[in-house]
Formats: structure tokens, C-alpha cells, sequence
């Protein structure tokens, strides 16, 4: 049907001269068959699928920024609770949003002294607690008190001999926190034998 | 009560794609935000609420310059995001007007002001703000019509020494 409509097509439109080009080459007769595909309904099937990658492109980002996502962790400052090696871990970023952050939790911040790097630390005190600790615990028991000002979290990580936290750079906007980690996921078991 | 569903899902289903497409768009390109307050009162209106386009592409690099008009969560109150005007980044040195004195911008910091220097709760109260806390770009005011315009970069002369310049 599709080529009976393009022959009367030619017959209609094209002059004499053109008809004659057609019926010699053929290239030309290619061209008419690749016309004739129905591009009316590929078209609209790429589109359709294109709609539902995106439409999945955008789902996957909206839980993963404001629901709860995954994240790799690694170094040596939280040892005891996140190997050396690194860790999965499952991150809710509801809770941050809710403001339901407490002492003890451990969260996903960006670090103020570098936007770009996200950092894993332990939450030691809220706006108007004290926070004591031990300015240089390899080397001496000297140790400080400091209150958290308004709108600051106190941050620290678990293993003090080897971490940069809030003893160096003090205490931390509450809005840095991206999220709280609420569970590690034993995806990666290594072989530490 | 299942056919009163089946003739629902189909608008709950546009709106949750409508949604989600919203969503990542305001969290990737741009978004519209109410900016008002006498704290930058010359650039926009202090007796109205202003609305104005938000440029997220900023956020992957934290590429900003100074003089932009920045949106930024407040370091007092992680609930509250604040408009001002990005005047110092890292490394560069700057004179405080009401102290005589002159500070470095530490790293990854930055120093935010409001236009109007006198009601503005900023930097001067609360000291350099971490970049990370960082929101976004006011380009552009789309509302009230009459103040439709580009959000120009302005610089207070003289009290900024950026960094490598000397």
C-alpha cells in the first residue's frame, strides 16, 4: 500500500524529466523504499521510550537525593565501625531533612574545608551542648571544653589519632550534613586473613 | 470504589512523573525562589516578595564568582536559605568595614554580605560561611514584571584583595 501511494506520489508531483531520473537510477529507488518505512511510528516509538529512561533517570534521582541512597566509604578516621578498605553503606537523607540528627549518629557531610569532598563522621554534640576533647591524643591528655553555637553540630571521627574533624577545623554547620548512614552493607567481604 | 480509582490513576500518574521531572529539573538546572527581606534592598525590593531564577549548575563545581548573588542555607539555622551577595573566596584578603582589621578567607570558605550593610545579618556577624552550604545562583528577577532583569555582580571597592593578586 505504502508504494502504490509513493508511485502516484511521483506520478503526481515530479516532472517528466525527474521520472525519468527514477525509473533509470537505482539510488533513487532506494531512496523511495527508505521513504516508505514507516517513520511515523518509529519515531513515535523512540520518543516513548526516550520519556521512560528519563522518567527512570529522574525517579532514581529524586530517592537518591531526598529519600535514602547508597555510598561508598573509605580511610582510616571512623576504623572501629567502617574498614580501612572501605565500606557500602546505605545513607538517609530524610532524617537530615527532618532535623532528626542526634549525638552518636554517624553522618555524611561535605567537608568545610573542601566543598567537593564528601567525609564520614561521628555527631559528639548538638547547638548548646559542651563538647570536651582531647586537643593531641597521641601525644599529651590536655584536653578542652567548647560550647556548640546555634545552628552547629560538633563532629568527630571514631578513631581520634587519625582523623580531621571538628578538633581542627570546629564546629559545623548543621546544613553541611547530607545524610545519615543507617546501615553497612556487607557487600564487600575481603579476604584480611 | 475500584472504578473511581481506575479513572484517578491516570491524573496521579501524570502528576507523580510531572513531579519527579520537577524535582531533578529544580535540583539540576534551575529553579523559581521567593527572595525578599530589606537585606539587599537595592538590588531587589524590600516591601515585596521578589521571585527569582535560581541557576543550580553552579552546585556540581561550586563555580561562582565574586559578586554573584548567591542562595545560601544559613550556617544559625540549617532550615532557613538565605540571599546575599558572594563578595570574597578562599584564599583572598579582606578589609571588615566596622572592625579596621584584615582577614584571610580560609580554605573552602567564603564571605557573604548583603547590599544593605546596615539590617544585613551576614558574614560580618557570623565570620567566612563554608561553600558547601551553597544553594545556587540568582541570575535573574521574573517577578514583579516591572523588575524584570538580569542580577548584575557587583563589587564593594577596594576591600578585596583577591588571591595571586599581590
Amino acid at each position: 500500500m505504502g508504494t502504490r501511494s509513493f508511485r502516484s506520489f511521483q506520478a503526481l508531483v515530479l516532472s517528466p524529466a525527474a521520472a525519468a531520473v527514477v525509473s533509470a537510477g537505482d539510488m533513487s529507488g532506494f531512496f523511495w523504499r527508505v521513504a516508505a518505512l514507516p517513520w511515523r511510528s518509529i519515531v513515535g516509538d523512540a520518543l516513548s521510550r526516550t520519556f521512560l529512561v528519563a522518567q527512570a533517570f529522574c525517579f532514581v534521582h529524586v530517592v537518591e537525593e531526598h529519600v535514602c541512597s547508597v555510598s561508598f566509604l573509605r580511610g582510616p578516621s571512623m576504623l572501629p565501625a567502617v574498614n580501612l578498605a572501605g565500606d557500602v553503606v546505605a545513607v538517609d537523607r530524610l532524617s537530615v531533612r527532618c532535623g532528626k540528627v542526634a549525638p552518636g549518629d554517624v553522618v555524611l557531610m561535605l567537608s568545610p574545608e573542601d566543598p567537593r569532598k564528601p567525609i564520614a563522621k561521628r555527631v559528639l554534640g548538638m547547638e548548646g551542648d559542651s563538647v570536651t576533647y582531647l586537643v593531641d591524643p597521641g601525644h599529651s591528655d590536655a584536653s578542652k571544653t567548647v560550647t556548640v553555637p546555634q545552628g552547629h553540630v560538633w563532629v568527630q571521627g571514631d578513631n581520634i589519632y587519625a582523623s580531621r574533624d571538628s578538633r581542627q577545623f570546629g564546629s559545623v554547620p548543621y546544613g553541611l550534613i547530607t545524610g545519615k548512614i543507617v546501615y553497612r552493607i556487607y557487600l564487600l567481604e575481603l579476604d584480611t586473613s | 470504589m475500584a472504578r473511581a480509582w481506575a479513572t484517578a490513576w491516570p491524573y496521579v500518574k501524570g502528576g507523580i512523573t510531572g513531579g519527579v521531572f520537577g524535582v531533578t529539573f529544580a535540583d539540576w538546572c534551575a529553579s523559581i525562589t521567593s527572595v525578599g527581606g530589606a537585606s539587599m534592598y537595592p538590588t531587589f525590593d524590600a516591601q515585596q516578595a521578589n521571585w527569582a531564577l535560581v541557576s543550580k549548575r553552579c552546585l556540581k563545581h561550586f563555580d561562582v564568582s565574586r559578586g554573584d548573588v548567591v542562595l545560601f542555607r544559613s550556617p544559625k539555622n540549617h532550615r532557613e536559605v538565605v540571599v546575599k551577595r558572594l563578595i570574597a573566596l578562599p584564599g583572598d584578603w579582606i578589609q571588615i568595614p566596622e572592625k579596621e582589621e584584615i582577614r584571610q578567607i580560609p580554605q573552602g570558605h567564603c564571605w557573604l554580605e548583603g547590599d544593605n550593610a546596615g539590617v544585613s545579618l551576614d558574614s560580618r556577624h557570623y565570620g567566612p560561611v563554608p561553600l558547601g552550604l551553597l544553594q545556587g545562583r540568582v541570575t535573574h528577577l521574573v517577578w514583579p514584571p516591572n523588575r524584570i532583569s538580569r542580577v548584575e555582580r557587583k563589587m564593594p571597592e577596594g576591600r578585596i584583595m583577591p588571591k595571586g593578586s599581590f
